[in-house]
Formats: structure tokens, sequence, C-alpha cells
């Protein structure tokens, strides 16, 4: 075989190239042509190809993204926007945070265990790349049908692979999620998110400026990992001798990641670093295009030195190579042999594979021959942008219409009963504790907070008691019935997670999830959602500082539901003054705060109890929310709850189960007048947390709600081993214990 | 009883961090002029009755679904040559 040479490429126009196999729409591949005056090379057509595809290029999703970026809400927290490795906010005392929330779907599909651990050692690198030090991760996971032989298959891989890769670097594991519905069998969620923490000084871009310096590539080896699509160029197209498959599954060391996090923060202090870029999804082709059209000159770049794990990989394979625990440097010529000092001290290997030129051209050589020669802007960021075809599905009105409250409900206190007990050990809603168990969440010493409680939450300086919230929290149900809806519940419903732990929420990142763009109804979706997102986060005041897309979650027609999951960040001066979920103190009074309706379509009540989804979702009243959050914010910091529990998807009976359980203390409850046990106990209207006061705060407290206009039920008090709704039933704490936890050891067993 | 021996590897393309691990720790220890270390499994197992092709078979398959994840992992089967059993049917 001959080498595809840029020279060769000019010569011998009608190539037969397979861009349909890599990806590449007909248009597309007709724009490169016409973007390059000839025929692409190999490797330029395996960069154009990777690129451009559906994940690295937003070509699908960018039109509706934009509105993230015009609806930002008046903040000034706000140091670094979207379309950095991650958005950066102002948490105060000079420190500033990062965060982002990536999706690590398919490969988590394929190989459990490598796929999720590659996703955390994939958005730790983000963090990185920033400047900043990660403190922390989390991990919303939505998998199939809970009895499903699939799901145990799937969900102990991805588990082991989160606590393996997580726990190995010493990153505290504070949060997330666990869901099960048989729309994400064969397109399991496994989103990971990290939070990094930083001076304001220290805050780093990836570019490449400053003709002259020097492009530094460190970490691991490149090898054949997760290039199904440059093999078949390399393989079948130019060289019929080579292995016909490569595995698209990498595998990931946690032990040289963590040599990564040191080594480039210690070049980051001594200020050794113009730009850097981390190489994750599509590897060299990304960071050196990336780097390079975010820069102000062009990019030189000799494949020959790049450190190969495997000799016989071709160009194609090096450029689209994701070999993880890579990263790429820009560094000033006389600050390299410092920064090899600091990579050789780490035990890091790094070489220098090329430069930054005056011109405007990606040029690569290999074998002294140039072999990519292109404009990087048009690599990376002038991507083909489509405006598909979006329509509200026919079937929606009659989902809609399939209203939940027509259900029949337990007829007496008896079956209310039995129905709580389903309900708290439904899959769902039962104990995660199997899960967060095997992640660690304290390594480091400064997780206040982690799961099950409502936000996890880190302190980030010691002197003053500063800390960090974040909580992650979607509901594909909701945003079934609704998208727009549903996108503004998951935003509420964490940004009240946010608050209910005292902390107050700041910016948001979030993850779209949803099926194949090519589908108008999929399509309209995933526009509803952004754009519920968008005015959402506008209406509260926490702007959107970046997010992650997957797309093509689905099987044959079938769609997993539309499923945003939203983080939110919040900030506390101590989190000495944070508040858990736990109802401790005997004696305390339950308060219930917020309106309730009788609103239960899409609610965990309607799926565990009968299996159905339909009618519309809870409503959202936004002020209200910023309202709830105030108080629950304010109420927290003068010491007037000793706990607090968001409620949301199992209503109030989940979070008194939750908060009962955790504190080892009984509830009694009273029926308010106007409301039914049943709606009490199962309705899911948004805005609501309840919450426990000392009796001594109980009029300040009462007195601060009225003043500002937030509805203060009370419900009851904290008391004995049991809990009791007065006039209905009563649960002894240690059957609903049962219950609650039992049910997904039992599936895993 | 017979013994079949199934060795499992890391595909060759696929990262093997504990062989890297090895292989950076022998120049420590005094040990040049290796290249390149993959570190695998290897399974012995203690089969009963007579290892004809039902059993090799068998056993084909609980590798494959088992001992080794064929995502990421070779394996290959092989009986025991010092064994004392009757040689498989071919």
């Amino acid at each position: 075989m001959s080498l595809d040479t840029v020279d060769n490429a000019s010569r011998t126009p009608d190539v037969d190239q397979p861009w349909k196999e890599l990806g590449l729409k007909e248009d597309e591949y007709a724009r490169v042509r016409e973007i390059l005056g000839r025929r692409p090379t190999g490797a330029e057509l395996a960069m154009y190809s990777v690129m451009w595809s559906e994940h690295c290029s937003y070509k699908s999703s960018k039109v509706h993204l934009r509105q993230f970026g015009d609806k930002v809400p008046a903040n000034d927290a706000m140091l670094v926007g979207i379309g950095e490795n991650a958005g950066v906010v102002d948490v105060g005392e000079g420190y500033a945070v990062t965060f982002k929330v990536e999706s690590h779907n398919h490969p988590s599909y394929v190989e459990p265990y490598q796929g999720a651990a590659t996703g955390v050692g994939g958005i730790v690198r983000d963090i990185i790349a920033m400047g900043a030090r990660p403190v922390a991760v989390v991990d919303p996971l939505r998998m199939g049908a809970a009895d499903h032989p699939d799901t145990k298959r799937v969900l102990p891989g991805v588990v082991a692979g989160i606590g393996g890769y997580g726990n190995s670097l010493g990153l505290p594991n504070i949060g997330g999620e666990l869901v099960f519905d048989a729309c994400y069998q064969g397109n399991p969620l496994v989103n990971a998110g990290a939070i990094g923490v930083m001076r304001h000084e220290d805050i780093h871009l990836a570019k490449a400026s400053g003709a002259g310096n020097k492009i530094v590539l460190y970490g691991a080896r490149t090898g054949g990992d997760g290039i199904g699509g440059a093999s078949i160029l390399a393989s079948e197209t130019f060289d019929a001798t080579k292995p016909s498959k490569r595995p698209a599954v990498q595998v990931g060391d946690p032990f040289q990641e963590k040599l990564l996090i040191e080594c480039t923060l210690e070049a980051f202090a001594e200020k050794l670093v113009v730009g850097i870029q981390d190489l994750g999804a599509a590897g060299l082709s990304c960071a050196t295009s990336e780097l390079a059209s975010n820069g102000s000159g062009g990019m030189r770049v000799e494949l020959d030195d790049v450190p190969l794990r495997d000799s016989t990989l071709s160009p194609e394979e090096i450029l689209m190579s994701e070999s993880q625990e890579r990263m790429c440097a820009v560094v000033e010529e006389a600050k390299v042999e410092r920064f090899l000092a600091i990579c050789e001290k780490w035990d890091v290997i790094a070489t220098v594979v090329g430069e930054v030129t005056d011109g405007d051209r990606l040029e690569i050589f290999w074998h002294g021959e140039k072999i990519v020669d292109v404009d990087p802007r048009t690599v990376a960021h002038e991507g083909p942008v489509y405006e598909r075809p979006y329509a509200r599905p026919e079937w929606q009105d009659a989902l809609q219409a399939d209203d939940a409250g027509k259900l029949p409900r337990p007829a007496d206190g008896a079956e209310l009963r039995a129905q709580v007990l389903t309900l708290v050990g439904s899959p769902n809603q039962a104990s995660k504790a199997w899960v967060t168990d095997q992640y660690d969440r304290f390594v480091q010493g400064n997780t206040v907070l982690a799961q099950p409680e409502d936000s996890g939450m880190v302190r980030i300086n010691e002197e003053t008691g500063l800390g960090v919230a974040l909580a992650s929290d979607g509901n594909g149900r909701f945003a079934k019935l609704d998208p727009y809806t549903g996108a503004q519940l998951a935003l509420a419903e964490a940004y009240r997670n946010v608050a209910a732990s005292g902390a107050r929420p700041l910016a948001v990142s979030d993850c779209l999830n949803f099926g194949s763009p090519e589908d108008p109804a999929v399509m309209w979706q995933f526009a509803e959602a952004v754009r519920g997102i968008a005015d959402g986060c506008l209406q509260l005041g926490t702007p959107v500082t970046g997010g992650n897309v997957s797309l093509y979650n689905q099987t044959g027609e079938a769609a997993i539901h539309p499923t945003p999951v939203v983080s939110v960040l919040g900030v506390i001066d101590d989190v000495a003054r944070r508040t858990p979920m736990a109802f401790a103190q005997d004696g305390q009074l339950l308060y219930l705060l917020g309106d309730t309706r009788e609103e239960f379509g899409g609610s965990a009540w309607s799926q565990a109890v009968h299996d159905h989804l339909g009618g519309l979702p809870p409503a959202v009243d936004l002020d209200r929310e910023k309202l709830l959050g105030e108080i629950l914010v304010s109420a927290s910091r003068d010491g007037m709850i000793d706990a607090a529990h968001d409620l949301s998807d199992g209503g109030l009976i989940q979070a008194v189960t939750e908060s009962c359980l955790r504190g080892g203390n009984g509830a009694r409850l009273v029926v308010p007048d106007g409301l039914d046990a049943f709606t009490l106990l199962f309705s899911e209207s948004a805005g609501r947390a309840v919450v426990s006061v000392p009796r001594s705060e109980e009029l300040r407290f009462t007195d601060m709600c009225g003043a500002r206009g937030l509805p203060v039920t009370r419900i009851g008090v904290v008391d004995g081993d049991a809990v009791e709704v007065q006039g209905e039933f009563t649960v002894p704490l240690d059957e609903l214990r049962s219950a609650h936890e039992a049910t997904i050891p039992a599936l895993l067993a | 009883m017979a013994r079949v021996v199934v060795d499992v590897m890391l595909k060759p393309e696929i990262l093997d961090p504990q062989g890297q691990a090895v292989q950076r720790a022998l120049p420590r220890l005094g040990f040049e002029g290796i290249a390149d270390v993959r570190q695998g499994k290897r399974f012995e197992l203690e089969v009963e009755g007579p290892v004809d092709e039902a059993a090799l078979a068998r056993i084909h398959e609980l590798a494959e679904t088992f001992l080794a994840n064929t995502v990421i992992e070779d394996f290959a089967v092989k009986v025991e040559e010092s064994a004392q059993v009757a040689e498989p049917a071919k």
C-alpha cells in the first residue's frame, strides 16, 4: 500500500473513499471536497468524519442549544461559559468551581465496567484541562427494567466500573441517581459528572497561540482503542492485511489518570502552559484541531513522534484513537524542558509532537510526507449544522388525555398502607445503598453530605468552611408527558435539592439524553426540553455553564423517554450550617412547605401501583421554587430547621420514609384540612419540601414563611418508632426499612 | 480426572495496565531487555469423565460466557498434555 499524502490526493481525485462507512453523508463528503478543493486524504477523511459526527459537532442540537447563550440571566458568578471544556463559576473567597456532566451511554452498554470507568476518566480530564483540581464525582444512571436479565449484566458492571475508577483516583462520589425503566433496555444511560476547584487566577482555556510554541502530548501511549471507524479506512480500503476489526472499547487506567492530574496541576502552578486540551472522543483529531482552531495561528504535527503502544497503527488510526489518559499541552519553547521534567517526575511519558505556526493551516506529517493540510476551523467549529424537522408527535394528545387521576385509589387505610409499602419498596423508590456503598463517598475528608442526602456537598476551604453542593435530577416519565415541563421539573428538583441542603443555587449543567434526531418526534422533544431549561434558568437566575448532548439512544423505532438530566451547583458559606435530611430529634415538628394538589401524572405511585404512564406532569411555578429555595437557605443559616427533604418522586410519604429511616425515628402525621390522606401522601406537586423544626423555633419559622408568602402547613411530629398517619394506618419502622432496603440487593443477588 | 486449561488474555490492542506496571518494574529490579509485558489469566479445569468433543464444546461455551469477557479478551482452550486421559476425539 502507498501512503495517501496530500500530493497523492490532489493527483488522484477519483479514488473511491469510504465516507459512507465512516458515517459521513453524501453532501457532507461533497462539502469536505469543496472546502479542500480536492478529495481528502485518508487521514483528513478520518478527521472530518469523526469531528463532524453528531457526538463531536452537535450538528443536530446546535441550533437549539444557542438558547443557553441567548437567554442568560444576569449573574456575575459566571467566569467561563459554554464552549470551553467545562464552565466555571465564582463561589467567593477567591475560589472558582468548574463542573460538568457528560454521557458515556453506549460504551457502557457494550462493556459496562470499562465503559463506565472511562466515563469517569473523561469527565475528570475535562476538569483538569480547566486548571482545576477535581474534588468529587457524581453519577446519574438509568437502566432497563429492574427484573430484566440484561440489567443484571449491565448495572453491576457499571457500578463496579464507576467505583473502581473513582475510588482508585481518590475522588469521593457524592451523588447521582438510579432509575429503572423498560425504555432504557438496550440503551442504558450512564452520565458522569465531576466538580473541580481552583483559584480565580488559575483558570485555563484550551487554545494554541504564539508561533514557535511546542505541542506536547503527554500521558498514556496511543493504542488501537476505540477506533472502530478508522479501522474501516485503514484496513479495508488502504491495507487489506490488517486485522479488520478494532474494538470500540477503551480500557482505562485510573493510576495513570491520577499521575496526569498531579502532573498537569503542577505544570499549571508553575505557569508553564499556554493552552491545554484533554484527549477524549476523536482523540488527537479533536485535540489538535480544537487547539489550533481556538488559537491565533496554525499548527504542524509530526505524527511519527506520537508514542505508540502498537507499532502497527496507521496514521489514520493514530489520529482517531481514543486511548485514555492522554492530554495535549501548548508550551512556550523556553519552558518545554521544565514541563518535560515535571512529567518525568510523575512518571508520565511526554513528547513534543509539533508546534504552533504562523499560518492558519493544521498540517500533519507522517514519515516526512504531508498527510493532512486543512483549515482547523473547518474541522472543529464549522462543521455541518442541521435544522432538523421537528413535530409534536400524534400520540402526545392521547398520552396526555390518559389522566392518572382516574386510576383507582386505595379504598381504606389498610389499602393505603399496602400501597405505601409497595411504593417505598418499588425499584425506583427503594434504597440505592447497594450502589452507593460501592463508592468511596468520604475519601479526602471533605465530604459533608453524600447520597442518599438531597445533594452532595464538599467543603473547599477548611478554614472558613466554604463549600459547594451539587444535585443531579431528571425524570424521563415527566418529560415524556410534556418535555418542556418535564425539563423544567428536572431543573426545579435539582435546584430544590441544593437549597434543601442549605446551599444557594448558582449555576446549571445539563446532560441531554434523547433518541434519534432524525425522528421529528424526538427532535420536538429535544427542542421543547432545551427551551424549557433555557426559560427556566433565565427565570431562576442560574445560567447554564455547559453540558452534553447524547442522541441516538434508541433501538429500532423505540426511543428512550426524553431524559434531560439537570445538575445544579450551589454554594454554602459554612458547611457546618448544612441541613441534613434525617429526622434525628424526637419531638420536633414537621411542616410541609408549598401547595399540594391532585397531581399524579407520571408519578411514582402511578408507576409502582398501576404501571401507568399518562396525563400531565405536575405544574411548575419557578417563582415559587425560588421563594422556597430562599426560605430553606435562610432557615438553615439561622438555625430554624434541623432537617429538610425535598418532595419529588414518591411524594410526601417517600420523603418522610427516607428521613425517618435515616434518623432512626418515626413520625406521626395528621392529614390537614382540605386534603385527603391519599393526595397528601402520594401527590407529586412541585415546589414542596418537608422540614423538621425545633419547638423553640416554631414561631420564628412560621412567621418567616407567612411574611414571605410561602404556604406552610403543620403535618405532624417526629415521634416513636413507626410512621403513623392518624386515622389511617401505622407501619413500624422495621417493616418500612425492610420494604425499602431489601429490593435492590434481592434483584441483583 | 482430566485437566483442561483455559488461557484468557486481553486482546492485543486493548490497554493492559497490569502488564505495563510489571514491565515498568522490571528495569527497577535490574531485569533489562523486556520490551513489553502482557498479563493474562489461566484457568485449570478438572473435568469429570472423558474429555471428548462434547465436553470441550461445553468448556468452550463456559469460557466464552463466563471465564472470558469476549468484548475485550480472547481465550484459548487446550487439553493438558501430561494429564493421563484418553485423547479427545479428533
